[in-house]
């Protein structure tokens, strides 16, 4: 179970005055049970990235494997992708239309083929899995909350029972709690069903903490791949690129710069506040 | 599949047609239009043409972008052709299947039909293409304000005109979005039959009729809160003003607009071709 793109291309409006190239040479490999985070800044082209990886838009130039198989040969049964590779748009207001919950998220289900009564099961498991009870179930969508509507637009997408789920920017417009909520939900999906999760986002601090591995897309192309505090060590380039390093990365440049023997490459509070802690009692 | 309608979009580009004043362009558009209907001859079509190619050079916007808008009339095209090519009646019969005639006048109305609409299509488009949408509708509410002394609220509908003209593209935008966010889901909108398509439309519709209320309301909000009352006493920022390219543009409208005439008047007396 891997995704994998090979030298893929994709150019807005080849041909015409408009043409800009969204993705340049991307060669990438997701693989299974992966926690990833792909950061770029407005325009960097993660968006269009990840919109490749369920098929959504093809690629101008290049390949994409699922599995190991070819997504553009012919015949490639594109819908059945789209319910293993999950993808949850930026904005719960363009998914949800149905007049309450449930049925809202039993849509993805019911487009499988599922019978109602399975459908309204794995609803009502996905809609527990992301925070929400029973109560919820005949309100109105549109009456909910910015951060209860992203919970119920992740559900939609979590009972087609993906094996791969991308979010884009999840926590967009959320204040810090609705966001640590979402996150943390994110990350419990990830450790008690063990699918591949794509976290999108231009905020590094809001990833850092969560995932494995991070993805930084600048200007179509990638940028840095690897583990957070590998990337993180980058954190003057990142600037450049309109990206900001976690403040805990600047704060431990800081002290290593006056003397202090800390460990620079820490990402999240709790590693910082043992390698300060493991400095001090040095001293 | 929702980017191939180009009437109302605008091409930047850097062409004497695009620095014109809106007005000229919009009463060249006028003129343009009202020429076609005028000549009745090949002669008339041939000026026109040249005309027309003259002003398309003039633009610096690629052919292939005029055309694009023919695509959204191929069908009333064809069934107009189709129309005056069969049930003209004429003199010479030029071929008969079964009960329907092709005569030497209806394969000449039909000609002409064609070549009216496609060139109508074009003109219009060179306007579009060439404007921004919101020279246009402040050329439009210049052009129409001797209508106020009637009590025609210009400005109110030059306002909705220009604001609808800026949501096109945004709800378009949405569209593609939505309907993204719903085939992520599994959402078929292309198969089936009538009834199911038109079912298959309510996540789609839905979605963006919420979307465009809301952004309905932000938008008489933020006009409220700048104090936006009509246009009453409301000055204008960038006023229009037409300068020495403006009147040599109308001049040679006059021009054209003397021949397309002469040569109208000319053909009632002289048989031309």
């Amino acid at each position: 179970m891997s995704i994998k793109a090979e030298q893929l291309n994709y150019r807005y409006s080849p041909g015409t005055a408009y043409e800009i190239y969204a993705l340049k040479d991307i060669n990438l490999e997701i693989l299974d049970g992966q926690f990833l985070g792909l950061i770029g800044h407005t325009g960097s082209g993660k968006s269009t990235l990840v919109q490749h990886l369920n098929g959504l838009i093809r690629a101008t130039s290049g390949h994409l494997y699922f599995n190991g198989e070819d997504i553009y040969q012919e015949g490639y049964p594109m819908r059945q992708l789209r319910s293993q590779v999950g993808l949850v748009f930026q904005y719960p207001e363009h998914q949800l239309f149905e007049v309450d919950v449930i049925s809202d998220v039993c849509f993805g289900p019911l487009n499988q083929g599922l019978s109602k009564e399975e459908a309204r099961e794995r609803a009502k498991r996905a809609l527990q899995m992301v925070g929400l009870g029973e109560e919820s179930y005949s309100r109105s969508p549109f009456e909910l909350s910015g951060g209860q509507k992203r919970r119920v637009a992740i559900a939609g997408v979590l009972a087609m029972e993906p094996q791969v789920l991308i979010l884009d920017e999840p926590t967009a417009g959320l204040d810090p709690r609705g966001r640590d909520e979402i996150l943390d939900q994110i990350r419990l999906l990830h450790q008690e069903k063990h699918i591949t999760i794509v976290l999108v986002s231009h905020s590094m601090e809001d990833v850092a903490e969560y995932v494995e591995r991070i993805i930084v897309m600048n200007q179509g192309v990638i940028a840095f791949d690897g583990a957070p505090r590998e990337v993180f060590r980058h954190y003057e380039a990142l600037e450049q690129m309109g990206l900001a390093a976690p403040q805990v990365t600047y704060m431990m440049h800081a002290l290593k710069a006056r003397g202090l023997e800390v460990d620079e490459n820490a990402t999240t509070i709790q590693e910082a506040r043992e390698t300060i802690l493991k400095a001090f009692r040095k001293e | 599949m929702l980017k191939d309608i180009t009437l109302g979009q605008y091409y930047p580009a850097d062409s004497i047609l695009h620095k014109l004043d809106p007005r000229v362009k919009l009463v060249a558009t006028l003129i343009f239009i009202a020429s076609l209907f005028l000549v009745k001859s090949w002669v008339g079509y041939g000026i026109v043409t040249v005309f027309l190619f003259f002003v398309i050079r003039l633009s610096k916007v690629p052919f292939s972008f005029m055309i694009r808008g023919l695509k959204a009339i191929i069908i009333l095209l064809l069934i107009t052709v189709g129309f005056n090519l069969f049930l003209t009646p004429g003199d010479r019969v030029l071929v008969q299947v079964w009960k329907l005639k092709i005569t030497d006048q209806g394969l000449r109305t039909a000609l002409f039909m064609a070549i009216r609409l496609i060139y109508l299509i074009i003109g219009s488009s060179v306007m579009t293409l060439t404007t921004t949408p919101n020279d246009l509708t402040d050329g439009m509410e210049r052009l129409l304000s001797p209508l106020k002394k009637l009590r025609v609220p210009v400005h109110e509908v030059a306002m909705i005109m220009s604001i609808a003209l800026r949501f096109i593209p945004i709800l378009m935008e949405e569209t593609d979005k939505i309907m993204k966010a719903q085939i992520a889901r599994g959402a078929d909108f292309d198969s089936g039959n009538l009834v199911k398509k038109a079912k298959s439309l309510v996540p789609l519709l839905v979605p963006l009729f919420i979307s465009a209320f809301r952004r309905a309301n932000d938008l008489a909000m933020a006009m409220e809160a700048r104090c936006y009352h009509g246009g009453e006493g409301r000055t204008k920022m960038k006023p229009l003003c037409y300068k020495g390219r403006d009147r040599k543009a109308y001049g040679v409208l006059l021009l054209y607009l003397a021949v397309i005439i002469g040569i109208r008047i000319l053909g009632s007396y002289v048989p031309l071709i």
